[in-house]
This record gives structure tokens, sequence and C-alpha cells, in this order.
């Protein structure tokens, strides 16, 4: 089912690559141009290991595609993959708008909204 | 209108929602203070919630379940971390299993609600975040799914009619 679908490792695998300050400016560093791994490490105060940590982190996120081209790997942002986490931040906001629309309903009709007799905000 | 504003952090990865609800504090509070108002309105209508356990104090448990239109069951359980009636509460929402255990490694969500009183009515601001390595370590992990599934049952919801 759809829900299932959408609720496993895949997106949380999404949402761990994004937590961390170094990789969310990789993935703008990437989104254009094709910077290699090592043009990368340089712009950060730790070792190309870490560096190329946090990309293998963005890669099986799939929040970043790498390519090897002669003896460099090049870096780019799968910006499909950063759109959809930002939709998921925006659907979360829909289903709080319709809680607080909940929330109101239950406020101003009280304990009974079933049974109400009521012209605005039947229509849903 | 009852949402004044929504403020949406893509960096990281917050949601802030302020809402305006015509009731006095008191009654706002009641929504998230009894269980029998609150699951009228944690779930969507396609994933009505039922609030098994609710131990609205520092330390204790909230423990809920959804269920889908085909019957499939969800669970859910809040770790209160602070409350302070009728002004504020705070705690994470995280999948559970059947028996009520949080699940390893499945997205934890820190939610805070602030209520206040404003020009007779009662002002709702409601933060919800998914990261913060530093805070959360303990909690391991960032996520939305939990949003993911209500939104998507929403959506099934406006589909089928």
């Amino acid at each position: 089912m759809v829900v299932d679908a959408l609720a496993d490792e895949a997106v949380d695998e999404v949402f761990r690559a994004l937590a961390d300050p170094t990789r969310r400016d990789i993935l703008r560093r990437c989104v254009v141009g094709e910077p290699s791994v090592s043009r990368l490490a340089q712009a950060y105060p730790m070792s190309f290991a870490a560096v190329q940590k946090h990309v293998a982190v963005l890669e099986r996120a799939g929040l970043v595609t790498k390519e090897r081209r002669g003896r460099e790997q090049l870096v780019r942002t799968d910006a499909g993959a950063v759109d959809r986490a930002r939709q998921a931040l925006d659907e979360l906001e829909m289903t709080w708008r319709r809680r607080v629309d909940r929330m109101s309903d239950l406020l101003a009709h009280g304990t009974e909204p079933d049974a109400r007799n009521s012209t605005r905000g039947a229509i849903r | 209108m009852s949402v004044i504003s929504v403020d949406t952090d893509y960096d990281n990865l917050t949601l802030t929602v302020t809402a305006d609800f015509a009731a006095p504090i008191d009654q706002v509070w009641e929504l998230w203070s009894d269980p029998r108002k609150l699951e009228r309105w944690w779930g969507p209508p396609s994933y009505p919630a039922t609030l098994e356990k609710h131990d609205l104090i520092p330390g204790g448990e909230v423990t809920y379940f959804m269920t889908g239109p085909e019957g499939d069951i969800h669970h859910g359980i809040w770790r209160v971390t602070a409350v302070d009636p009728p002004a504020s509460l705070e705690f994470t929402d995280a999948f559970a299993d059947s028996g009520g255990a949080p699940v390893a490694d499945m997205p934890v969500s820190r939610i805070t609600v602030l209520l206040a009183e404003r020009d007779g009515g009662t002002r709702m601001e409601m933060r919800a975040a998914f990261e913060s390595r530093d805070d959360m370590e303990s909690l391991l992990k960032t996520g939305m799914a939990e949003g993911l599934r209500q939104a998507v049952g929403q959506m099934d919801a406006l589909l089928v009619r």
C-alpha cells in the first residue's frame, strides 16, 4: 500500500542525510557544476576521507550521484531527490493545516459536531 | 482562517504553524489533554486515531493507533518531555509496535506546542523539528514518515471522493 511504501527506510535515509550541515552544504555546491570529491574536500576543514564519507551518505540516500571521470569522482546533486524531501515537509504542513481545521471545528461546535446543524464547515 | 502563518525551514527541517482559535485557552488545552478530544483531530478522517494510554506528565507516555481505510493499524507513541498546563507541551512522536513500544530505526519528531491568550481567544504555536543531532542524539533518527503517512492518508481520502 502507498502509505507503507512511503513510510519506509528510504525516507528515513534521506532525512538522516539532510540532518548534517556539511552534507547540506555539499548538496548546494553540487547543484551547479560537478565538483570532484577532492575539490569538495578542499572546501572543508576536514580530511578527504571524512568528506568522502559524507558524499557516500548522500549517495546512499539517493541525493547525489557520483561519476568517475579519469582519476576523479564527480559529484552531482539529484535535484529531484531534494525536491522530494521538500515535498515531504510541504505535506507535513498540509497535515497540520488540516489538524488545525479539525481543532477549530471541535472548538466551534463543542463535543457533538456530528449532531450539529451547521451551514459552515460542513463541506470538506 | 485559523492558521495565521506557516514557516517551513527546509534547511533545518522544521515546521512552525501559528494558529488563532476563537476559544478560551483552557478549551484549546483540552484538545491536547483530553484523550477523547485529542483522538478526534489527531488523525485525518480516513485514518482516525484511537488513544490508548494518555499520561500527559513529564516522562509520561501517550500511545495511540490509527486505523486506515483497509483496516490497517499504525501505532504511535509520544514521550512527554515537558508539560505546563495550559501554556505548553513538549513531546517526541515516534512509531511503535503493536505492544506500544517505540520501534528502533524509525523516525522521531520533536513537537513543541505553546498556547497563549490573545484578543479574547487563543494563539497556538506548534513547532515540529526533524533534526538536531546534538540534542536528539539518543533518538537516533530524523524523519517525518509519520507526517507523510498522515498526509498520504488525507490524499487517499481526497482521491476516492
